[in-house]
């Protein structure tokens, strides 16, 4: 993996140079690289648990991909990890401090996180949605500044969402749409973005599209990636790190190509598989064997 | 895009200008709406201060407004007609941000105080202390508060699973209704024909008989409530995004929701304890307006305007536009508008729970 190596080095100082501030009080732009750590975290709704004592590092300025079968607790963990779901045990920490305690403002300029489905309201337009992305970013009597306009452009240009500014959400294709919603997650300018299922209801094109799109905003400003995905190829693909998960818990975390093997994919998805090398890339690839195929 | 600036990212510097112009776009869109409905606020409040049993003409008004009119002039501008313009105006504008809020929080077109049975409450409460407790008009309008509250209390205790989530919060409204509605059919039935009749004039909803002292009671509650909603308006436009992502955004969602639903409560508690259950002005308000702007913004400044326009138009046209000498409530005609809107909403909405 040489992305990892660069990425742990030279491009530190690079990212936060080349953003127009918007950065909070007291965090200097030195330290920029967030650490997001879950200990003992057990989520869950009703008291029903979902994700049971589960412990991960979210490695500072990867992409690291969840995976897994349905209901094996992605999401829940995504939202538990961008404190939408109050753990029922364990915590969260940020930079070492449990997140709960800290001002959900603060924790904004952060950790962002585009959930599944978000809402757009009727007729709003891409500017104005893309522009809602800065809310964190201003005070009690908000005045938009220029240099909110620059961000908003930035991510706007990042996402090739400009063109569009004066459109309404609706007119917009699915894919578009998917850019846009990008864009306000980048107006908000996290230093760690979270994703859950950015590609589900996109066409094969779309989501190489949003991922490629992704590993540049990872590459070239080191925003630390986390995203759930169903696609193991393409995680397997995008991916620093993959985590694996079953019935709430993490089953194997690492590097794609040693965490995904056919009894890992076995254990996770009760799937026989073959798994051979990405023929574009290199990354392992799965390659499902059914009950009528294959000569096993 | 213009590639001719470089960052120091090295990546182009990207051009704001079309953000700009996207702004100054929606911006005057919403401004032109507020002015059209603000001119047309002010046509209807002349006619309604020139038409009547004496009419009076532009400059006789001009006059008296100015304080140069004859006494009778003046008695009937600031005695009989200024009071009840001055109320409808006001409770126009508290249904109809009270209906904005719920809709946008709860993020439900159906979610208004007059469908789930907040004014209901209000309504049920009044008559009780009417009909059983014998109140005066005070006392009933402080039991109309009252019972807003505590039916909307209910409703939200009722819906709350770990959180509230507008469709079952309108769906219990909707029984809390009801529940409210056969109280009120009881408490009608056992009532004697005389005393029933006053309570059902109250149902109806009028702004006949406004006083001054009232009106200004009701203009201080709103001279308090209208700017607490102006400085969480921030936090409702992120609302709108939904749950999710709203509380990425760093707002906190539940908390944020109750706040803005325990001001829209209070502002439908509010008028209809002065008024009665004006039917559906706080259904029809925001939607119109948000019809009219079309940006995806709150809109509340243009529903505060369409509310105070169904109102008067409504009040003149229960005073003077109907055949024959008798004349209505005012909250028959704003029925007459509401209740069609909700069959056509009911018809042709098939995304309920997603826009607003």
């Amino acid at each position: 993996m040489p992305q990892t190596t660069d990425k742990t080095t030279g491009e530190n100082t690079d990212r936060t140079a080349g953003r127009p501030t918007g950065r909070p009080t007291g965090a200097p732009a030195a330290s920029a690289r967030h650490t997001l750590t879950a200990a003992g975290l057990s989520l869950g709704y009703d008291g029903a648990r979902i994700v049971d004592d589960l412990s991960l590092a979210i490695e500072p300025g990867a992409i690291t991909v969840i995976v897994g079968a349905n209901a094996s607790g992605k999401s829940t963990l995504l939202r538990g990890l961008a404190r939408l779901l109050p753990p029922q045990a364990g915590t969260v920490t940020l930079d070492g401090r449990d997140i709960a305690g800290l001002p959900s403002r603060q924790v904004a300029t952060i950790v962002g996180l585009l959930p599944q489905q978000p809402i757009a309201p009727e007729g709003i337009g891409v500017a104005d949605l893309v522009g809602r992305g800065r809310y964190p970013h201003q005070g009690w009597f908000r005045h938009w500044s220029s240099t909110d306009d620059a961000i908003v452009a930035e991510a706007m240009a990042a996402t090739q969402t400009l063109e569009l500014a004066s459109r309404r959400m609706e007119e917009l294709s699915g894919g578009q749409r998917q850019r846009v919603w990008i864009a306000m997650a980048l107006a908000q300018n996290p230093d760690i973005l979270l994703l859950d299922e950015p590609t589900t209801f996109l066409d094969v094109t779309h989501q190489v599209e949003v991922l490629d799109l992704l590993h540049e905003l990872n590459h070239d400003q080191g925003t630390t990636v986390v995203m759930v995905l169903h696609d193991l190829n393409l995680a397997a693909r995008y991916a620093d790190r993959l985590v694996v998960m079953r019935q709430g818990t993490i089953i194997a975390e690492g590097a794609p190509a040693e965490v995904l093997t056919e009894a890992v994919v076995l254990d996770a998805f009760g799937l026989t598989a073959r798994i051979v090398p990405d023929p574009v890339c290199g990354s392992p690839m799965v390659v499902p064997i059914g009950r009528f195929h294959g000569t096993a | 895009m213009s590639a001719t600036v470089t960052s120091a990212t090295g990546r182009p510097a990207a051009d704001a200008a079309p953000l700009a112009l996207a702004r100054t776009l929606r911006h005057r869109r919403e401004r032109r709406i507020v002015l059209v409905l603000a001119t047309l606020v002010l046509v209807v409040a002349a006619v309604s201060l020139m038409v009547g049993a004496y009419n009076l003409s532009v400059p006789d008004l001009l006059r008296a407004l100015v304080g140069q009119g004859s006494s009778s002039e003046n008695f009937i501008v600031f005695k009989l007609r200024l009071p009840r313009l001055t109320l409808a105006i006001l409770v126009g504008v508290a249904f109809a941000v009270s209906g904005a809020l719920f809709q946008t929080v709860l993020r439900n077109p159906l979610a208004s105080p007059d469908i789930i049975g907040v004014t209901g409450g209000a309504s049920a409460a009044a008559v009780f202390g009417m009909l059983v407790l014998g109140l005066g008009s005070v006392a009933t309008s402080f039991m109309a508060f009252a019972g807003a509250m505590v039916v909307a209390a209910a409703i939200y205790l009722l819906a709350w699973r770990g959180g509230v989530v507008g469709y079952r919060f309108v769906l219990i409204g909707v029984g809390v209704a009801f529940m409210v509605q056969g109280l009120l059919g009881y408490l009608l039935s056992r009532a004697d024909l005389r005393n029933a009749e006053d309570a059902l004039t109250w149902l109806v909803g009028s702004v006949s008989g406004a006083r001054w002292p009232e009106i200004a009671v009701l203009a201080g509650f709103l001279a308090v409530l209208l700017p607490a909603i102006g400085v969480l308006a921030g936090r409702m436009r992120m609302l709108q995004l939904g749950d999710d992502t709203a509380s990425s955004l760093g707002v906190r969602a539940e908390r944020s929701r109750l706040a803005l639903l325990v001001a829209a409560v209070a502002l439908a508690a509010l008028a209809t304890a002065f008024v009665g259950p004006l039917a559906f002005i706080a259904f029809v308000s925001a939607p119109i307006a948000r019809r009219l702007v079309g940006t995806g913004s709150l809109a509340l400044v243009p529903a505060a305007l369409i509310g105070v326009l169904i109102t008067t138009v409504a009040d003149f046209t229960a005073q003077h536009l109907l055949p024959g000498s008798l004349e209505l409530p005012a909250g028959i005609i704003t029925g007459a508008i509401g209740a069609p809107y909700l069959l056509w909403l009911l018809a042709t909405q098939n995304r309920i729970g997603k826009g607003a």
